[in-house]
């Protein structure tokens, strides 16, 4: 209340106030195409969210009677061989796509921030082994992990999950790390040292909150990365499965009989995961720009 | 240098041995092993028979054991027997080998084709429409899955071909084979070309901010001079790196884009393996895939020193 009422008596005298409104529109305007994926993003969240309430039929219920439908009246988008709206799916879909993302940044992340953390905060044996078993789990392609995992843990969405999460480990560890070991050095480390503050608290409580910013943009970046991984699992048939509407899996059911039949059933949910990536990648790199200026391009 | 060297060679072959025991646990997690699923289909199990065929492809042994056999037999280039078709693995695995490198290097060729000049026109022509619509264009590229792209490619040439481009007979001449590979590496390498361009374009942006470059404009250097002569050779330096990061993005692709177009390829056969679970086909394709990644980081790390005189590997 009280910024408020600051804010609103210099503007009664004239000054120039900087809202947080004219703080968005400044980097709307610096940074166009970082705004169009907010957009996307905000609409992506929002129609994950309340799928329920948008999508116009649900999502599971089988027609015979609208078998391959053609985009049109009641089916904006067409529907699938068992007469299953698209449009429905893909809603839904958005909210299996979105939940596995964050998901496992969330799962991914948490692990990696605790070894980087350690490792770059207690070095010695510690450090030496995580830092090779990261060097191990590099050397081995994302989606390559992600599929042996997958397909070792079963399909479930919880395990697609896990399959997606670790893979992402690594990367996460070596940010936090290389931050965490220059911040280490730094006076303000050694203060809190100094004033008898545990190790674990000053590691989790004065360096981890100064290791943020290049770790809000790893994750941004890695949502899109942990979308389309779920999207190429469930394609190939190791992913989520029934009866999740999962876009990877719309298009593998469909793609070999139904392109010549119905089109539609192979753009709607290709646009889906392209977009959904698209508008993560889009404000990533613009998140990027503004947080982290050294890597600025 | 050589110490480098001998370090670098012994710290490859611990990663490897990492993920040798790795897979081999993860695969062994596996719910089911092959014998459940040769049961599973045929609706009845008898535990005698199970049991059998379990001793007889050496499921019954203890892990390590069954670690220890494997490691043996790769160390005289013996892979195992595949689960499925009963051939010896390296037999199954030897013929798909040039098959992936083919499509491999040619998606890479791509990727270098279409990524480094468009990087290289981003860079010069930097905040401007063409900038801005060329940085659109290689994120989509990062955006689009490449099964999609593969399966739009396909649409779009059943509509207006009548035909679709997949692998159905191994091609007879260069130009068929050539043909065949392009369409399903080109979907591969756009993705790999948008890699490239965005760092081609940020080291570019980088290197025209150095003072030698101000000084070669200050001499009256034309800008075609200053772009190509003095700023291009050393934006190129960091994006030769990505060719190791590539290494593990192209097969990544592949493992798709085969799935998709029928190719009968190393990723391709990897996806088959896993579902049918044919662990000595999947452990061998696994470690060749580490392998040859491993190898690709540690060639590129030599070319750097090659090519930048400014790095030394210290003893």
């Amino acid at each position: 209340m009280a910024d408020n009422d600051h804010a609103a008596e210099l503007a009664n005298a004239g000054a120039h106030v900087t809202t947080r409104w004219d703080k968005l529109r400044f980097y709307a305007r610096r940074y166009p195409l970082g705004a169009i994926g907010a957009v996307i993003m905000v609409v992506f969240i929002f129609t994950a969210l309340f799928a329920d309430v948008i999508a116009p039929h649900d999502p599971l219920q089988t027609k015979a009677s609208s078998s391959l439908m053609a985009p049109a009246g009641p089916h904006l988008l067409g529907a699938d061989m068992m007469g299953r709206d698209m449009l429905s799916r893909i809603i839904h879909g958005a909210r299996i796509s979105l939940t596995v993302g964050i998901a496992s940044i969330v799962l991914g992340g948490a692990i990696g921030v605790v070894i980087g953390l350690m490792s770059g905060y207690l070095l010695g044996w510690f450090d030496l082994l995580t830092q090779r078993l990261i060097d191990i789990m590099q050397a081995l392609p994302l989606l390559v992990l992600a599929l042996v995992m997958a397909a070792s843990l079963g399909p479930s969405l919880e395990n697609t999950v896990i399959a997606i999460s670790i893979p992402l480990v690594p990367n996460v560890a070596r940010v936090v790390r290389s931050s965490t070991l220059s911040l280490r050095e730094m006076p303000f480390v050694e203060a809190a040292r100094a004033a008898g503050m545990s190790e674990m608290r000053v590691a989790f409580q004065h360096v981890l909150p100064n290791t943020l910013a290049p770790l809000i943009v790893l994750f941004t970046a890695q949502l899109g990365a942990a979308i389309l991984v779920e999207a190429s699992l469930s394609f190939l048939g190791l992913g989520v499965p029934e009866p999740h509407p999962s876009w990877g899996r719309m298009l593998s059911e469909s793609a070999a009989e139904y392109v010549r039949v119905a089109p539609w059933l192979v753009i709607f949910p290709g646009l889906a995961i392209s977009l959904a990536v698209f508008g993560a990648n889009l404000f990533g790199d613009a998140l990027r720009d503004i947080l982290d200026p050294r890597q600025r391009s | 240098m050589g110490t480098y060297l001998v370090k670098r060679f012994l710290l490859m072959i611990l990663t490897l041995i990492g993920i040798s025991i790795i897979i081999f646990v993860l695969l062994r997690l596996m719910p089911g092993n092959i014998a459940d699923i040769m049961f599973d289909s045929a609706g009845f199990v008898d535990p005698a028979e199970k049991a059998k065929i379990e001793k007889e492809l050496g499921l019954d042994l203890p892990i390590p054991v069954q670690y220890f056999h494997w490691i043996r037999g790769l160390l005289v280039w013996d892979l195992g027997y595949s689960y499925v078709s009963e051939m010896p693995a390296i037999d199954e695995i030897g013929p798909r080998i040039p098959i992936t490198a083919k499509l491999a290097a040619l998606a890479l060729f791509f990727s270098v084709l279409f990524g480094l000049p468009l990087g290289v026109i981003c860079a010069v022509k930097q905040d401007t429409v063409l900038d801005y619509i060329l940085r659109v264009i290689s994120l989509s590229g990062l955006s689009l899955p490449s099964f999609w792209l593969a399966l739009l490619i396909l649409m779009f040439s059943v509509t207006y071909f009548g035909d679709i481009p997949i692998y159905l007979d191994p091609p007879e001449n260069l130009w068929d084979e050539l043909v065949l590979y392009s369409i399903p590496a080109a979907a591969v390498g756009f993705r790999s070309s948008a890699l490239i361009m965005r760092l081609t374009r940020s080291s570019m942006l980088e290197v025209m901010r150095q003072d030698y470059i101000r000084t070669a404009r200050s001499k009256g250097a034309s800008e075609n001079s200053i772009n190509y002569h003095h700023a291009l050779k050393n934006a190129v330096l960091p994006v030769t790196t990505i060719i190791g990061i590539e290494a593990a993005f192209l097969i990544g692709g592949l493992i798709i884009t085969e799935t998709v177009f029928n190719i009968p390829g190393v990723a391709h056969f990897l996806v088959e393996a896993i579902l049918m679970r044919d662990y000595p086909i999947v452990q061998s394709l696994v470690m060749l895939i580490a392998v040859v990644t491993v190898l690709v980081n540690f060639a590129v790390d030599l070319l750097y020193a090659v090519l930048d005189p400014r790095i030394r590997y210290a003893d």
